[in-house]
C-alpha cells in the first residue's frame, strides 16, 4: 500500500451566549417547550425585519481577536437562500463577501509537537430551528426555539493531518471560547458542532484530493472516530482504482462508518446575496481597542499564572486551566480561602473522582467556592478530620449541603472533650493486653490497631493525631 | 424602442433549473411561456450593458447608515398561540411538514 | 354637505370644531363605500363594526383633550400590503388570503395613535408586483375617472380609494412607483418618501432596498400631514433612521420663490404621451408664475434604471417571498406526497403569473455564475444613478418631470406584455434606486378627461421642498 496523508479542515458552528436571539428580543435559552422562545421576527412572519445584537458582533471580534485573525472593520451581511423547514424565512442571514474576522491561526500541541492550525474565517449567522420526527403520525414537527440563536462559524484552513490534531484543535477552540465567555460550548446542546471536510492524498502529492464533508458532529470521541473511519474508506476507495465522490456524508457512529447523505432534490446555489434589511456593520480603531482591551486572560496565560503565584504542579494547573469552569471555581475558592495547595488537590482529587463517577462534564461542575472554602476552613480549624471531610465534600458536590451546618446537624465534629479521650484510650488499653504486649515488644502494627480501635469507639469523631499521641504517652 | 426586440435565448434546461430554485413547478405550457418572457426581459436588461460602471463601488444601500444595534436584552415574551394561529396544519405546539428527518 | 367631498384636514377641522362628530364621519366613508365599492373594488376588506366602535373611542378622547393630532376622527384606509393585527393582510394574493399578522405595523401604530379610523383595506397588484392592480387574486379595480380604465398600480386601490371619495386619506407602497404612478392615473396626490423615512417594520416585502409606505390623498396637505404621523425612526427597522426636521405641514408656506427647479431633457423624448409632455410644460409654466426657476438639463443613465430596477427588485423578491412554503402561514395545498410537493404545489397555486415570473428572474440573476453580471452591475448602475441626482441637486432644489409617460391604459391591455408593462415605470423607478422622495400631483386631463400626474423629486429628505411645491401649485388655480 502507498502511503497517504490526511488533509483536514474543520468549520465548527458555535451558538454564542448572549440572553438574546441575533435578531429579536427572543430568549436564547435551552430547551423551553416547542416555539415557546420565539416571535415574528424569528418565525419569519411576513413584515418583520432584523435588528442586529451588538453583543454579537462584539462576541465575534473577541473571538477572532483570540484567534489572531483581522477583523474586517467594514462587513456585513449576506443571505444565503435554500428551502428548508427549520428555516423560516427560507434564507439564513450569514456573512459570505465580507466576513468579520479573517487570517488567524491557532497553536495546538500533540505529543509535544506544536503547530499553528490556520483560521481562513469567522463569521456571523443565525441558527435554524429544530425538526423532530412524530413517531405517531409520520410527519416531522418544527420547533423554531433555536431559530434566530446567534452562531458563529469558525472556518479552519485544511491545515488538520489526523484525528489527534483535530481533536487537539478542537479542545483548544472550545477552551479558547469558553474564556472568553463567547460560548459555553456544550457540545450535547448543539452549541459546538463541526463540519470535517476531509481528502486523502498520497504523500508528496502537490494536490489535494476530493473531499467528502461530514457535517453537525457534536462529540470529540465521534470525531475521532469519524475522522478514522473516513480516512480508511477513501484510501480503499484509492487503493481499489476507485475515486473519491465530492459530497456531504452523514457518520453514523453506532455502526462506525459513513453513508453518502440523500443528495438533496436540487442544486446548491445559495444565490447570496447583499441582506437589505441590515446595515452595514463599521467597526472604528476605538471599538476594536475597547474590545481588545477586554479579552481576559486566557488559558496559556492563565496556567503559568498558577504555576508561579500559587506555586502549583505544572501538571495541576494545567488539569485546572483545561476547563473554564474548573479555573473560576479554583480562582473563587483561593480568594477565601488563601490555600492553593489545599484548593488544587481537592479539586484534582476529590473532584475529579466525582466527575467521573458521574460522568460529568468539567462545564456542568457546580461547585461553590464558599462551600468548598467552608470546608477547608472546618478541616484547618480541625473541627473535622480528614476522612469527615470527603464525606462531607461529597455532600456539597451532590447536594451542596452547606459544609458547617452539615457537620454540626451530623454531630461529625471531632471531640475536643480531651478526658473523654484519655478514659476511651485508657478502656481500649485494658481491654487489648495482646496489643499492648505486642506493640511494647516492638510491633509497631499493633498501635495501628489501637488507634483504629479507638476511633471506632469514639465514633470516627476523634483526630487521629491526638489519638497516636495520647495512646503512645500511655503505653 | 429599439432595445424591445433583444431578445436572450433561455433554454429548456435553464428554466427547470430557475423553477426549481423558485420552487415552483411549470406545465409545459408555462414553461413555454416563462422561456418567451425571460428571454425579452433578460434581453432588455441587458442593455444595462452599455453603461460604463468601471471602477463604480456597488451599492447596496442608498445612505450611509451603519451600525444599528439592539442592546442584549430580552424583551419578547412566549405567545405561542398567535404565532400558530395562521398554522396550516400544527400539533403539539410545533408546525407539521410531511417526513423529513432521516 | 357631503362630507365624504371634504378633505382629511377639513374634516379633522370639523371635528375639532364640534360641526360633525367622528361617527357621523365614519358612517358618511361607510356610506360612500357601501355605494360605489361594488363598482370600483377598491377594497379587499371592509372594517365597519370596528370602525364604528373605534369611532366612539376617539371621539372620546378629542372630547377630553387627550387627541390633539390634525388627523384626530379621520376614516383612513390601508394598502393590503400592511400589517393590521388580527385583521386579514392579504397582499392580494391566494397565498395570504387568510393570513391575519399577530401584530400592527409600526405605521398602522402611527396612525391609530394620531387618532384616525381604518375602514377598511385596499386592493393592490399582488404583492405589489405590477403597475395596474390587474394582478390582483380578487379581481381589479377600476378607475374611478373612468372603468373601463386601469387604476394605475400597484397601490391602485389605495389610489381610486382616494380618487372616488371612498377614503379621505389611504396609505400605500412604492417600490418603483406604486404610489405615484396610480395617483397619477386616478388624479390624486402620492408621496413616496426618503428610504428610511417611515418605518417599513409590518410592510409585507417585495423588494426591501426599495419598499417604502407613502400617503396618498386629494392635497399634498392631507400627505403632509399624514407623513408627519407616520415618519420617524423605529428601533424595529434597522433602515429607518431619525432625521431632524419632521414638520412637514408647517413647511407648506405656498412661497416658492427662488426655487430651482430642473426638468430632465432625456424624460421628454421617445415613449412620453403628447397630451402629457404638454400638461407637464404648463406645469412648469405655473410653477414659474409662481416664482420658482425651472430650466431643462441633462439626467445620465437613467434609461437604466429601468433594468437594474427589475434585477435588484426581482432579486430581493425572490428571497422575500421564498418564506411562503406552506408551513408557518398562508395556502397550502391538500394533496401532496412529499415535503417537495408541499413547497412546489403550494407555490405554485398560491401566486399568480406575475410574482412567478420576478421569482424567475431573481432566481435567475443570482444564481451560480450571473451574480456578477446581473446583481452586482445592477448595483453599479444603481450608484452611478444616485451619482446623477447627487449632481442635479448640486444646481436644483427638485427635479420635474411626468410621473407616467401615458394616461390609464385599458383594462387587460397591459397583461399580455409584461415588458412593456415595466418600461411604463421608466420615471418612477430611478427615484426608488436612488432613495430620493417623489410626489404625483394632479396636472390637468388629456381628451378623454384622464388624469395627468406630475413627478417633483427631492433630495434625500427634501420632502419639504417637494411637498411646498406641490401645495403651492395645487393653490396656483
Amino acid at each position: 500500500m502507498k502511503a497517504y496523508e490526511t488533509v483536514i479542515g474543520l468549520e465548527v458552528h458555535v451558538e454564542l451566549a448572549t440572553k438574546t436571539k441575533i435578531f429579536c428580543g427572543c430568549s436564547t435559552a435551552f430547551g423551553g417547550a416547542p416555539n415557546t422562545h420565539c416571535c415574528p421576527v424569528c418565525t419569519g412572519m411576513p413584515g418583520t425585519l432584523p435588528v442586529l445584537n451588538k453583543k454579537v458582533v462584539e462576541f465575534a471580534m473577541a473571538a477572532g481577536l483570540a484567534m489572531n485573525c483581522t477583523i474586517t472593520q467594514k462587513c456585513k451581511f449576506d443571505r444565503k437562500n435554500y428551502f428548508y423547514p427549520d428555516l423560516p424565512k427560507a434564507y439564513q442571514v450569514s456573512q459570505l463577501y465580507l466576513p468579520i474576522c479573517r487570517n488567524g491561526g491557532i497553536e495546538i500541541e500533540v505529543n509535544g509537537v506544536k503547530k499553528t492550525i490556520g483560521i481562513h474565517e469567522i463569521h456571523m449567522e443565525e441558527d435554524a430551528g429544530k425538526l423532530v420526527h412524530d413517531p405517531w403520525e409520520d410527519v416531522t414537527l418544527v420547533d423554531y426555539n433555536r431559530c434566530g440563536v446567534p452562531l458563529i462559524e469558525i472556518v479552519s484552513e485544511p491545515d488538520m493531518r489526523s484525528a489527534d490534531e483535530v481533536i487537539a484543535y478542537l479542545e483548544k477552540l472550545k477552551l479558547i471560547l469558553q474564556y472568553l465567555g463567547v460560548s459555553d460550548c456544550k457540545m450535547q446542546e448543539g452549541s459546538l458542532r463541526a463540519d470535517i471536510n476531509l481528502s486523502v492524498r498520497e504523500v508528496g502529492a502537490p494536490e489535494f484530493g476530493t473531499r467528502t464533508e461530514m457535517k453537525n458532529m457534536n462529540s470529540f470521541k465521534a470525531i475521532a472516530r469519524a475522522v478514522e473511519g473516513e480516512r480508511k474508506r477513501q484510501i480503499e476507495l484509492l487503493e481499489y482504482g476507485k475515486k473519491v465522490v465530492q459530497e456531504t456524508r452523514r457518520w453514523d457512529d453506532n455502526k462506525d462508518t459513513s453513508f453518502a447523505m440523500r443528495s438533496k432534490e436540487d442544486a446548491q446555489d445559495y444565490r447570496y446575496f447583499p441582506e437589505p434589511d441590515l446595515v452595514p456593520i463599521e467597526i472604528s480603531d476605538e471599538w476594536l481597542s475597547e474590545i481588545r482591551g477586554r479579552q481576559p486572560e486566557l488559558r496559556d496565560e492563565k496556567k503559568k499564572r498558577y504555576e508561579k503565584e500559587y506555586e502549583i504542579p505544572s501538571y495541576d494547573a494545567a488539569i485546572i486551566t483545561g476547563s473554564k469552569r474548573m479555573a473560576d471555581i479554583f480562582e473563587a475558592t483561593v480568594a477565601i480561602c488563601h490555600k492553593p495547595k489545599e484548593v488544587s488537590n481537592w479539586l484534582m482529587v476529590e473532584t475529579m473522582r466525582l466527575m467521573k463517577e458521574a460522568e460529568m462534564d468539567s462545564e456542568e461542575l457546580n461547585l461553590s467556592p464558599e462551600k468548598l472554602a467552608a470546608l477547608i476552613g472546618l478541616l484547618d480549624a480541625g473541627t473535622i478530620n480528614r476522612p469527615v471531610a470527603k464525606e462531607v465534600f461529597e455532600k456539597v458536590f451532590k447536594e451542596d449541603v452547606d459544609p458547617k451546618e452539615y457537620v454540626e446537624k451530623n454531630g461529625l465534629g471531632m471531640v475536643q472533650d480531651e478526658d473523654l479521650l484519655v478514659s476511651t484510650i485508657e478502656r481500649i488499653i485494658a481491654e487489648n493486653p495482646q496489643s499492648v504486649a505486642d506493640y511494647r515488644s516492638g510491633k509497631e502494627k499493633a498501635l495501628g490497631f489501637l488507634v483504629g480501635q479507638t476511633m471506632k469507639a469514639m465514633k470516627g469523631k476523634a483526630n487521629p493525631g491526638k489519638v497516636n499521641e495520647v495512646l503512645k504517652e500511655r503505653l | 424602442m429599439a432595445e424591445m426586440e433583444v431578445k436572450m435565448i433561455i433554454s429548456d434546461e435553464t428554466i427547470t433549473y430557475v423553477a426549481a430554485l423558485a420552487k415552483l413547478s411549470l406545465t409545459e405550457e408555462q414553461k413555454e411561456r416563462a422561456k418567451a418572457d425571460l428571454g425579452s426581459i433578460l434581453g432588455y436588461i441587458d442593455t444595462m450593458n452599455e453603461l460604463d460602471t468601471d471602477g463604480i463601488e456597488p451599492m447596496s444601500h442608498a445612505f450611509p447608515v451603519k451600525n444599528v444595534f439592539r442592546e442584549d436584552v430580552v424583551t419578547n415574551g412566549e405567545n405561542r398561540e398567535e404565532l400558530l394561529a395562521n398554522a396550516p396544519v400544527k400539533k403539539d405546539g410545533c408546525f407539521v411538514v410531511p417526513k423529513t428527518v432521516e | 354637505m357631503e362630507l365624504t367631498k371634504l378633505t382629511a384636514l377639513e374634516l379633522a377641522a370639523k371635528i375639532r370644531a364640534k360641526e360633525v362628530s367622528v361617527s357621523e364621519a365614519v358612517e358618511a366613508q361607510l356610506e360612500q363605500i357601501e355605494k360605489k365599492d361594488s363598482l370600483y373594488h377598491c377594497y379587499t376588506s371592509i372594517l365597519a363594526d370596528e370602525a364604528r366602535a373605534r369611532a366612539k373611542e376617539v371621539q372620546k378622547q378629542i372630547n377630553d383633550g387627550t387627541l390633539t393630532s390634525p388627523l384626530a376622527g379621520v376614516p383612513v384606509a390601508i394598502k393590503d400590503n400592511i400589517c393590521t393585527k388580527g385583521i386579514p393582510t392579504t397582499c392580494s394574493s391566494k397565498m395570504l388570503e387568510h393570513f391575519r399578522p399577530p401584530y400592527d405595523a409600526t405605521v398602522v401604530e402611527c396612525m391609530n395613535a394620531a387618532g384616525t379610523i381604518t375602514v377598511g383595506k385596499l386592493n393592490m397588484d399582488e404583492f405589489a408586483m405590477g403597475s395596474t392592480t390587474e394582478t390582483s387574486y380578487f379581481g381589479v379595480t377600476k378607475n374611478p375617472r373612468d372603468i373601463t380604465r386601469v387604476p394605475g398600480g400597484s397601490s391602485g386601490g389605495a389610489a381610486a380609494a382616494a380618487a372616488a371619495e371612498e377614503a379621505f386619506l389611504t396609505l400605500g407602497s412604492d417600490t418603483g412607483g406604486s404610489i405615484r404612478q396610480p395617483a397619477s392615473f386616478c388624479g390624486v396626490t402620492g408621496i413616496k418618501p426618503t428610504y428610511g423615512t417611515v418605518s417599513r417594520y409590518g410592510l409585507i416585502a417585495y423588494a426591501s432596498s426599495l419598499d417604502q409606505i407613502g400617503p396618498i390623498a386629494r392635497s399634498a396637505a392631507d400627505c403632509a400631514a399624514a407623513l408627519d404621523v407616520i415618519s420617524g425612526s423605529d428601533k424595529r427597522d434597522s433602515t429607518c433612521v431619525d432625521r431632524e426636521h419632521y414638520g412637514y405641514l408647517n413647511a407648506l408656506t405656498g412661497d416658492i420663490r427662488g426655487m430651482k427647479i430642473g426638468m430632465p431633457a432625456g424624460y421628454f423624448a421617445e415613449g412620453l404621451d403628447e397630451e402629457v409632455r404638454k400638461s407637464i410644460y404648463q406645469a412648469a409654466d405655473v410653477l414659474r408664475s409662481l416664482g420658482a426657476s425651472v430650466e431643462e438639463f441633462d439626467l445620465k443613465g437613467v434609461k437604466y434604471a429601468i433594468p437594474a430596477y427589475y434585477v435588484i427588485a426581482s432579486a430581493e423578491a425572490s428571497s422575500n417571498l421564498s418564506r411562503y412554503d406552506g408551513v408557518k402561514y398562508g395556502y397550502r395545498i391538500e394533496k401532496f406526497e412529499g415535503l417537495q410537493e408541499v413547497y412546489k404545489n403550494t407555490r405554485s397555486e398560491g401566486f399568480g403569473n406575475e410574482v412567478k415570473r420576478r421569482m424567475m428572474i431573481g432566481a435567475f440573476v443570482l444564481s451560480s455564475g450571473y451574480y456578477d453580471a446581473y446583481y452586482n452591475k445592477a448595483l453599479k448602475v444603481k450608484a452611478l444613478i444616485k451619482q446623477s441626482f447627487d449632481e442635479a441637486f448640486e444646481k436644483y432644489d427638485c427635479v420635474l418631470g411626468p410621473t407616467a409617460p401615458t394616461t390609464a391604459m385599458k383594462l387587460g391591455e397591459s397583461l399580455s406584455d409584461p415588458l412593456k408593462m415595466y418600461l411604463g415605470d421608466i420615471y418612477t423607478v430611478s427615484v426608488n434606486l436612488a432613495g430620493l422622495p417623489g410626489i404625483s400631483v394632479p396636472c390637468g386631463t388629456d381628451k378623454s378627461g384622464l388624469p395627468i400626474g406630475m413627478q417633483l423629486i427631492g433630495r434625500p429628505f427634501g420632502e419639504k421642498e417637494i411637498l411646498r411645491a406641490a401645495d403651492a401649485y395645487e393653490h396656483a388655480e
